[in-house]
């Protein structure tokens, strides 16, 4: 196929400027209605479009239509990593025999005494598995801001909850999260149920 | 050219990706290393070292990664542990349990647990081949040889390094293991033996004070000439969990380049940061034993386990008075039968700063003289745990090791003192005035875990910015080293690098002059036995790589029959060449190390003849002494192989009895 660069038209009669002027009004169509199917406020041309008129702020609909809720699918959580953390409290901070002790007989520095064996037992366990860091870097007790669009399964709302974000109230608990866990590893058919074996000295 | 033969040329001059630096300690081990492909790309970019996590079993059926893999083997009875107990990633049905878990089991199970095997590596007393530990345990307990635990942790890293980058064996890469300073030749030889069942192809071996100074030089970069001079002294000092080691490091100038020159090396010190944890054990029970209460066995290594973790907090710059000690029962009863009482700070300072690291004078050397090394049964431990006296002898004993670089001048004291030593045997030891001078360090790099703690590091310090003052010279400064407990494996890796021809390399050589004992020709005289000459046959600085003369001087070896040499070494006689005879030496000059054998196999020859041998010594480049028999090229006999060359024979360092 030949293509001569002079067999250009050097101007451009009305039908292809028609011809390119649909074009640009198409092309600007297409990507209106691609990006904005839901009215979002960004950027949407104030053009009249003849593809949706998008209805007014009429979102509560008084419907009684009753529609069977969807159940949620729940995840199990394994018992194998629960029975193994029991296992690594027990070993390392005595947590079993701590916690199925009848404390009502003993003294408080009886008590005292083993409760040091289980906190420095389970600091050890919590920071030699876990990484711990807080969610609010504020000090609690003092006023923070949440801005709209805030982790709501990291920060909770208590007490008056009215009205819209940004809410500002007073940091009652700074809160934690695992950032990294690091449990070890078990051998296949591993018993976990076994959180601490008997001993017998020979 | 195709890519394969490109490759084929990059691996002709370095067919290792990685530089593998492996800390062999008594009580851990860690692996450390570095991409050498990414760093020579750009050697002049910060070199990056990272640690290895180490999968391991903690409990039966419990893997773990850490970074450190403690240095213990269990060995297990049939009935105790299930196939599935100790499984690894890499192997469904290990034969033993090293790591972690060796370690737990054997708090529990003492008589199976084999422990400090690297000390029983230097323990002439013993063969080291023979199988042994745990030692002292019942004869049904299956046992090894310090060798073959040895072999089971260096086994251990290979595989969890291959399981992690299966691409390039840890065999291929450049591996670096590092050893004390005060290793003889027959426990560096027996380490690479260890390293050899492993089956390492680039090995080297490289002393622990050393690979501080390489970890140094590498966190400094090229800062590191800013931070020391010309005529500067380095000392090191290293003090792990179970072994004391020294090491001074000159600092002198060739072509307008800084050098580091190790000089000097301690003596093998088996002092460390466990003697100091079961001080503080003893001392509890003691007060315990006051209040009328009796400790067992499991009690006091519990008590052990807490002091540990309460010295850690007592030593620090804080507040804390004292930390209680609780020890839980056994039983699942954990309230009544606690035993509880606390550790003060006093007691924490009395028992390790002052017990351990008492205010000296440089002439106050260590009381009891260590015993002869042919005499125990156990290991030999040292005598006086001060380790500032420790500190002290060695630094007057090296009063002029950096005297040839650093000030020729002095040579000629040198010798004067010695003729002056010579003339009056009784003059050592009475505090005469020789006994005063001592090298004079003017930087101080501090290492191992124990030194971690601020209060016994700054007493260090202290002690020895006393001495010096005192001696009217200028308090030495201190180089700050990063993570002790990991500082070895680094500065290991790192040296792989410098291997390459990157940075600067550390001269060293053997800090050990080597001798064998020669009886003189001499009337015997009843009582007394004939005088012992010295014939020097590996001397002070001599070279990886180098081999020296044979030996002028003669010795019959039997056909057939083992033949024993008594052998020394002196880390202070720096002049002597091979080939010299000593006929007088000063008593701490020379050490006596456990004796050579040679075995001239009978072939060829009748039973009970005697062949005429020289001696020659070689440095190899994995950092091994190799000490031969070289038969004496008779005409009339038949001492010389199809080549025409004289036989020769490998002389054992360690003997097999």
């Amino acid at each position: 196929m030949n293509f001569d660069p002079a067999s250009l038209p050097s101007t451009i009669d009305m039908l292809h400027l028609i011809l390119a002027v649909l074009a640009v009004v198409f092309f600007v169509l297409f990507v209106t209605k691609k990006s904005s199917p839901q009215a979002s406020a960004n950027e949407v041309t104030p053009e009249p479009t003849p593809v949706a008129e998008p209805t007014p702020v009429a979102e509560p609909k008084p419907a009684p239509v009753k529609e069977t809720p969807k159940p949620a699918v729940l995840k199990e959580a394994t018992p194998d990593a629960a029975l193994q953390l029991l296992t690594l409290l027990q070993q390392d901070a005595r947590f079993i025999d701590f916690i199925q002790e009848d404390v009502s007989s003993y003294s408080d520095a009886d008590i005292g005494a083993a409760a040091r064996v289980v906190h420095e037992g389970s600091k050890k366990t919590l920071t030699t598995y876990f990484d711990f860091a807080a969610i609010r870097n504020e000090e609690e007790e003092s006023r923070v801001t949440l801005n709209e669009g805030f982790n709501a399964s990291e920060v909770r709302l208590t007490g008056n909850v009215v009205g819209e974000a940004p809410f500002t109230g007073t940091l009652i608990h700074k809160g934690w999260k695992v950032t990294n866990i690091k449990l070890p590893k078990l051998a296949e058919g591993h018993d976990t149920s076994i959180v601490a074996p008997a001993e017998v000295e020979l | 050219m195709s890519d394969t033969e490109l490759n084929s040329m990059d691996e002709n001059n370095r067919s290792a990706k990685y530089s593998v630096g492996i800390d062999l300690g008594t009580t851990h081990c860690v692996l450390s290393y570095l991409d050498l492909d990414s760093a020579m790309e750009d050697p002049t970019a910060e070199v990056e070292v990272s640690v290895l996590s180490i999968p391991q079993l903690t409990q039966p059926g419990v893997i773990e990664e850490k970074e450190q893999l403690p240095s213990f083997m269990y060995m297990a009875h049939e009935s105790e542990l299930t196939d599935s107990d100790i499984a690894l990633p890499w192997n469904e049905k290990p034969e033993d349990i090293v790591g972690s878990l060796a370690r737990n089991l054997g708090s529990k199970t003492p008589i199976r647990l084999v422990s400090s095997a690297k000390s029983w590596l230097c323990h002439g007393g013993i063969d080291r081949h023979a199988d042994f530990l745990p030692a002292g345990s019942p004869e049904e307990v299956a046992k090894v040889s310090p060798l073959d635990a040895t072999f089971e942790y260096l086994d251990h890293l290979a595989s969890a390094w291959d399981n992690k980058y299966p691409d390039y064996p840890l065999t291929e890469q450049e591996v670096t293991i590092t050893i004390p300073a005060s290793f003889d030749p027959a426990a560096r030889e027996l380490t690479a033996e260890a390293a050899g069942f492993v089956g390492f192809e680039n090995l080297t071996l490289l002393e622990e004070p050393q690979a501080a100074v390489y970890n140094w030089l590498h966190a400094c970069g090229d800062e590191w000439r800013n931070q020391v001079n010309v005529g500067d002294i380095i000392l090191v000092v290293d003090i792990g969990g179970g072994t004391t080691d020294l090491s001074l490091v000159a600092v002198t100038e060739d072509e307008g380049n800084l050098t580091l020159n190790r000089v000097a090396v301690g003596d093998h010190i088996l002092l460390g940061g466990d003697n100091m944890d079961l001080a503080l054990a003893y001392r509890v029970k003691a007060k315990l034993a006051q209040e009328g209460k009796e400790l067992q066995t499991w009690q006091i290594q519990a008590i052990t386990q807490a002091c540990r973790d309460a010295k850690e907090q007592l030593l620090l710059d804080n507040d804390i008075t004292e930390v209680p000690i609780v020890v839980p029962s056994r039983g699942s009863k954990l309230f009544g039968n606690t035993l509880r009482t606390e550790l003060t700070r006093d007691e924490v300072k009395e028992a390790l700063v002052e017990g351990f690291f008492p205010e000296v004078a440089i002439n106050d050397h260590p009381r009891a003289a260590r015993r002869g090394a042919l005499t125990q049964k156990g290991l030999p431990y040292a005598q006086d745990p001060a380790v500032t006296r420790h500190l002290a002898e060695f630094l007057s004993k090296q009063a002029d090791a950096a005297s040839d670089l650093i000030n020729p001048t002095s040579e000629d004291n040198e010798n004067t003192s010695n003729e002056a030593m010579f003339s009056d045997p009784l003059a050592g030891g009475f505090g005469d005035t020789a006994s005063d001078s001592f090298i004079k360090p003017t930087a101080i790099l501090l290492n191992g875990g124990v030194l971690k703690a601020p209060a016994l590091s700054d007493r260090v310090l202290s002690i020895i910015n006393q001495w010096l003052t005192e001696a009217g010279a200028e308090e030495a400064r201190l180089l700050e080293e990063s993570d002790l407990d990991l500082a070895v494996a680094n500065g290991a890796s790192y040296y792989g690098f410098v291997k390459q021809g990157q940075g600067v390399r550390i001269r060293g050589g053997l800090a050990n002059a080597y001798y064998v004992g020669i009886e003189s020709a001499m009337p015997a005289i009843p009582g007394m036995e004939p005088p012992l000459e010295a014939l020097c046959i590996a001397p002070f600085g001599m070279e990886e790589g180098t081999e020296t003369a044979p030996t002028s001087a003669e010795f019959g070896l039997i056909v057939g029959e083992p033949v024993h040499f008594r052998f020394f070494g002196s880390n202070t006689r720096r002049h002597d060449e091979s080939g010299v005879q000593l006929e007088h030496w000063a008593d701490d000059e020379l050490e006596e190390l456990p004796e050579l054998q040679a075995t001239l196999p009978a072939e060829g020859r009748r039973a009970g003849e005697v062949v005429p041998v020289r001696l020659s010594a070689k440095v190899t480049e994995v950092g091994t002494l190799k000490l031969e028999a070289i038969a004496v090229d008779n005409a009339d006999n038949n001492n010389t192989d199809e080549n025409g060359e004289p036989e020769r024979w490998q002389i054992e360092l360690d003997v097999r009895d």
